[in-house]
């Protein structure tokens, strides 16, 4: 990677983090510039959510920095909240709001934390809808939905935001295969429209064809970091090596 | 018979004509289904029945038949009868729902049971569910005041110590529930609470009042509390008691809400904390709305139960509906008809606690509706 720090749009330096007496988190460096992608990937229990939580704060980090679009993390609620307006989330079991319609769903964070009138979010959430091809479901509630559908709700649902940066944990892991496409696609479309995104998946086919950088982490350290060429050709940590042994041989 | 070649086959010839099969439908079968299955269940059928031929017609000839439903003069045709005396609820029906209320001011306490029910249906309907409800409670509950103290617009000045009956019954009722939801919910939102000395407090108030029983709370309330306070400073009786029951049920009610909160997916939380959205947003908006629907059946349980609980003021000597029956049976001439009083009060209790019960289980399905999740 060649982007210079100053550059960057997220930061992390050092960053170091225990759960009770387990290290989870071990002095983590990263720099991921503006419009970039990056995939993380690694074995189960590697980290690799735990740091991408840490960048929105949802986790909180013992040592180093953070630093996201200029906005340091720390125990500052004013400096949290600014960087959530600028970074989506997309988790694992898409959370979206039972209770709510989908459309509901995408209109009440901008409508609350930005005051954008209701009437501006409702055509904001139809042409995200749109975008993520399931506008004849605005008024369903998510119970009724696909697995598949939901993850695009929920997709939209951050994009309302209008965030600088995309963080997706492990997107399509709780997927029944036939839908993961239909959610990899849209991602694949953020990302060509230049989302900043730093993505948790196994999929490595769509590492292989978004990723700017894929960084391999086990045990809460980044064992390897490289453009995808490379990554998948010419792995020089044996970790890696067997780790990719195992993931692409199915 | 059976063919193990695993190939198709099929039997000809004619079938001779058979009897049609035993109706499957229709009151024999259904009796004979669910009545006489069976040696046992027929002899208990033949139980029950022998009980009910026992006891139906005499009540029916007690409450209906031989019953004295009016009584001209005095107890008369109550004595004349071995019937049930239905004459004392015409009798004394105002003192029994409106108690020691001013006589010729009943109409106002009819006006705040009106009020409040007319507002309990209006509200029961979702598609009234806006702000504009809001309002018109806060127009009801000025009014309600207005009625029940007077003193104001030419109405004769009412005191606390004399309101009663039905009347005394719902503003307790109301006051307890709509003042107590707010407040368990926060205890129960404290009790989550990252800070220690909140949620300490928390904890510690619903443990306590869980701890000790509701007539020692009103004891307190009443008696007690008193004591400790100069007398310019004590509230008046049915604002103690309220306060009492309000306690009382914000307690219960907070451990509800509490095992709700639990119920609500970690995930839920992070959803909205990653959309920015700050504590109060998150809980009234994500949180709350979620935990109601889970709590509402044993939320509505405790709802009910605090409308019985109403009853526990008669011992602080407040006159509710069950304390002025009470009262109003101290009449000699009616000494003896009791039954038939508490007959009508239990009826009315009744009504209120089944129609919330009712109630509650439609909202539930309502609340359930396109939410397969």
């Amino acid at each position: 990677m060649t982007n210079a720090s100053d550059s960057a749009t997220i930061e992390l330096r050092n960053v170091n983090k225990w759960y009770g007496d387990f290290h989870v988190l071990r002095d983590i460096n990263m720099q991921v510039g503006r419009g970039e992608k990056v995939v993380i990937c690694g074995p189960s229990g590697s980290g690799k959510s735990t740091l991408i939580r840490c960048i929105n704060r949802l986790e909180e980090h013992q040592e180093g920095d953070i630093i996201v679009n200029g906005v340091e993390l720390t125990q500052n609620v004013k400096n949290i909240d600014e960087v959530r307006r600028h970074v989506g989330m997309v988790f694992q079991n898409f959370n979206l709001f039972p209770h709510l319609t989908v459309l509901d769903n995408l209109v009440l964070a901008p409508n609350l934390v930005n005051a954008v009138p209701r009437k501006d979010a409702e055509n904001l959430a139809m042409e995200l809808l749109e975008r993520v091809r399931i506008p004849e479901q605005a008024n369903k509630f998510p119970g009724q939905l696909s697995g598949g559908q939901q993850q695009r709700v929920a997709i939209a649902r951050s994009l309302m935001m209008k965030p600088e940066v995309m963080l997706f944990d492990e997107p399509t892991s709780a997927l029944d295969p036939e839908m993961i496409s239909e959610v990899l696609d849209v991602m694949g479309e953020l990302a060509d429209e230049g989302m900043t995104m730093i993505c948790v998946t196994h999929e490595m086919g769509f590492a292989k064809q978004v990723a700017d950088l894929v960084v391999f982490m086990a045990d809460g350290e980044v064992i390897e970091a490289a453009p995808p060429t490379e990554f998948f050709t010419n792995a020089q940590n044996p970790r890696t090596q067997q780790f990719l042994k195992q993931i692409l041989s199915h | 018979m059976t063919s193990h070649r695993l190939i198709s086959n099929a039997q000809t010839g004619a079938s001779a004509a058979r009897p049609a099969p035993v109706a499957t439908s229709g009151l024999v079968h259904w009796a004979r289904q669910n009545l006489f299955d069976g040696i046992h269940n027929t002899i208990f059928t033949l139980l029950c029945c022998a009980l009910l031929i026992a006891t139906v017609p005499d009540l029916f000839r007690w409450a209906i038949w031989d019953a004295a439903w009016t009584s001209a003069n005095g107890a008369d045709a109550c004595k004349a009868t071995t019937g049930a005396c239905w004459a004392i609820v015409q009798e004394k029906y105002r003192l029994m729902l409106f108690g020691t209320y001013p006589y010729e001011q009943h109409w106002r306490g009819a006006l705040v049971v009106l009020i409040l029910g007319v507002m309990s249906i209006v509200s029961g309907f979702r598609v009234f569910w806006t702000k504009w409800l809001l309002v018109a409670w806060c127009v009801a509950w000025v009014a309600i005041f207005v009625l029940q103290l007077g003193g104001v617009f030419g109405l004769v000045p009412t005191p606390t110590h004399l309101w009663g009956g039905l009347p005394l019954t719902l503003l307790i009722f109301f006051s307890t529930v709509i003042g107590g939801l707010p407040v368990a919910i926060l205890l129960a939102l404290g009790r989550q609470s990252n800070l220690p000395i909140i949620k300490a407090l928390c904890i510690g108030f619903v443990e306590m009042v869980r701890g000790v029983p509701l007539v020692t709370v009103l004891f307190m309330a009443a008696l007690i509390f008193p004591l400790f306070v100069p007398e310019a400073m004590t509230p008046d009786k049915f604002v103690r008691a309220l306060i009492g029951m309000l306690m009382f049920f914000a307690a219960y009610a907070a451990d509800i809400f509490r095992g709700g909160l639990q119920a609500i997916p970690r995930g839920q939380y992070e959803a909205a904390e990653a959309l920015g959205l700050p504590y109060w947003q998150k809980t009234t908006r994500i949180i709350l709305p979620q935990t109601l629907r889970i709590v509402l059946p044993a939320l509505m349980n405790d709802i009910i139960r605090a409308f019985k609980n109403t009853t526990f003021i008669a011992i602080i000597g407040l006159f509710d509906i069950l304390g002025a029956t009470k009262s109003a049976l101290e009449d000699p001439t009616w000494v003896s008809y009791g039954t038939e009083a508490y007959l009508f009060v239990i009826a009315l209790y009744f009504v209120v606690c089944f129609s919330m019960s009712k109630y509650s289980a439609s909202l539930e399905r309502d609340l359930n509706k396109g939410n397969t999740r």
